[in-house]
Formats: C-alpha cells, structure tokens, sequence
C-alpha cells in the first residue's frame, strides 16, 4: 500500500470502533476526550488498518465501471486477479486475502497517538519471506510488509508489520485444515 | 483506567467477551469501515462457490479489532505502545470470542516509565485460539 493522504477523521474514528464493537467515548465524544488524560480523540489500535480507504489502487475495493471478482449474476464477476490485494503486494492490508491468501500477523508500533485532522502518509517495504511444510495444504509461504506512517509534520506515528500466507495448494485443503494452516 | 506497577503481578488475567454471536452484518460493517470489501467476508456465493469455504467469515483484523476493545479497556487509553499476533483460526457468523491479557512482564523503559507486557489470546466458544500475540503499554 502506498498512500499519499489519509485524513484522519472523527466520523471515521467512530465508524471504525463501531464497526469492532467498542463503545468507548474516547473514540467519538471530543468533550468527554477532553476531559481524559490525552486529551483528545483518538483512534482504535487497528484504526491504521483502515488508510487502504485512501489508497485509490487498493483491490479489495469495487471501482467505478471496473469489473469486480465477487459475485452478481454469476457467482464470480470476472476472473480473480492472481496475485492483486494479496500477501505480498498488498501490503498494509496484509495479505488480507484472496482465496489461497490469508493474513496470518499482524503487528503495530505506536510512536504516538492518533487524533482527527492528522493526515498521515503510508509507505510500505517488503520485509522477509520464508516457507514452512504446511500439514494438509502443502507449502506455506509467508511473506512481511512493512509499514509506515508518517503524519503531516513527517514525524512516525505508527509502524506496522503485516504477515500474509500463501498455500500451494487449494483453499479448501486449507480450510478444512483448521487453525494449524493458516499461521 | 490506568494500570498501576505495584498492583500487578505476573500471571494477573484480564478477560472479556468481546462478541457474543457474531452476526453476517457487523462483518459487513467491517468491511465498511475498515475498507477491506473482500467478498470472502460478506458474499455468501463468492466464499463458496468460488473460494471453496464453507460460508463467509470474518476479516483477521476484525478479530484483532475485537481483542484490541479488551486490551485498551484493561491498559487504559492512550497507553498502548504496541499490539500484535498470529490469525490462528478463522472466525465464523455465529462466534462467541473472549479475548484474555495476561501479565508477562513489569518493567521501566529505559527512561524509567512503567511498562506491562501482556500475553494476549482470544478464544471461541469452543475454547479455540483464534488470535494470539502481545501488547505492551506504559503504566503507572
């Protein structure tokens, strides 16, 4: 993932903590924020996860007049593109998944925290790859993204290391499989 | 809240449910929000006619979301200083996850702030890992 501004925002902080079913105030309320040690609004700890919203080449998304893989008429609207959104390149989403691409970690470092009106900016690396003998779906192939975001001042605010898991052979072998697969 | 140094000891266990029947909708209100609308977690045709699976589950980072209510509602807000871990099972409409933090470690940085660090497992209805990992925050 690569984007260039993500606006940190109040109704999307409270969208977000809805959407994880947490009702703190700390994400919504900015009077009762004040009152609070921070002080101020901030974001869920995933929250980050959510910048892919600002990525305007971000496959796991539909776009306007693009074909889409999910179904409609057809139980698939076009071809799923091999590799897009997946493990690898994908990246901040993390290996979020297609169908033999599972997200398997997910780790954040938070230099500081989040408030509306930062507007971050998100850089991703490829990090380390390694394989392991998977029990029933073969081989198991991991690979790490890094990423970076920066806010509007180019101080780091959030690091975060994705692992996505890719299986040699067919999705079903690996859900069936179970917890032991898909690490 | 805050989470006092001398009023925690290593093994202290911090749990919550933090979904009680998972429902398809609150899944799509993920997808909605985080922006991750993989028809693998709300398009019941595409998961398994397609994918193979056997219906639509949840995004790993949903179960993280979750588990992540139980670590800020225990350190407090504003003290997490990092928060990670495996998708060691998938999620499924219908779940009922506890999400548990348990004490590993009570340190000073090396600015002489309070540190915890916390073993975090969440949990199914059948007593299944689904999530496992760590977090650490500043303490008091």
């Amino acid at each position: 993932m690569a984007v260039e501004r993500f606006p940190v925002e109040l109704g999307h902080i409270m969208m977000f903590a809805r959407s994880v079913g947490d009702p703190n105030p700390i994400y919504s309320d900015e009077e009762y924020a004040a009152t609070t040690e921070v002080g101020h609004v901030i974001a869920p700890p995933t929250f980050v996860q959510a910048g892919v919203q600002f990525d305007p080449d971000w496959p796991l998304r539909p776009k306007i007049g693009e074909p889409w893989f999910g179904s409609g008429r057809n139980p698939t609207g076009t071809p799923r593109p091999e590799d897009g959104g997946g493990s690898g390149g994908g990246g901040g989403g993390g290996g979020g998944g297609l169908a033999r691409g599972l997200h398997a970690e997910q780790h954040f470092e938070y230099h500081r925290h989040l408030r509306p009106g930062d507007v971050l900016r998100a850089e991703t690396r490829p990090g380390k790859t390694w394989e392991k003998e998977g029990r029933r779906a073969g081989k198991l192939l991991f690979s790490e993204t890094i990423t970076e975001y920066r806010d509007q001042n180019d101080e780091l605010v959030v690091t975060a290391r994705s692992v996505g898991v890719r299986t040699e052979r067919a999705p079903e072998a690996a859900a069936t499989a179970g917890s032991g697969e898909q690490r | 809240m805050t989470l006092q140094a001398s009023a925690l000891a290593i093994g202290d266990v911090h749990t919550e449910v933090v979904v009680d029947d998972l429902t398809r909708t609150q899944i799509v209100q993920y997808s909605g929000a985080s922006g991750d609308y993989n028809p693998l977690h709300s398009d019941e045709m595409f998961a398994t006619q397609v994918a193979g699976f056997p219906g639509i589950f949840a995004h790993g980072m949903l179960t993280m979301g979750l588990t992540g209510k139980m670590v800020t509602n225990h350190v407090g807000d504003g003290r997490l200083r990092s928060f990670g871990g495996r998708f060691r099972a998938q999620v499924w409409p219908g779940d009922t996850l506890t999400a548990q933090a348990e004490v590993v470690d009570v340190r000073n940085d090396d600015d002489g702030v309070g540190v915890v660090e916390l073993r975090i497992t969440t949990t199914n209805q059948d007593g299944l890992e689904v999530f496992a990992g760590q977090a650490t925050a500043s303490i008091d």
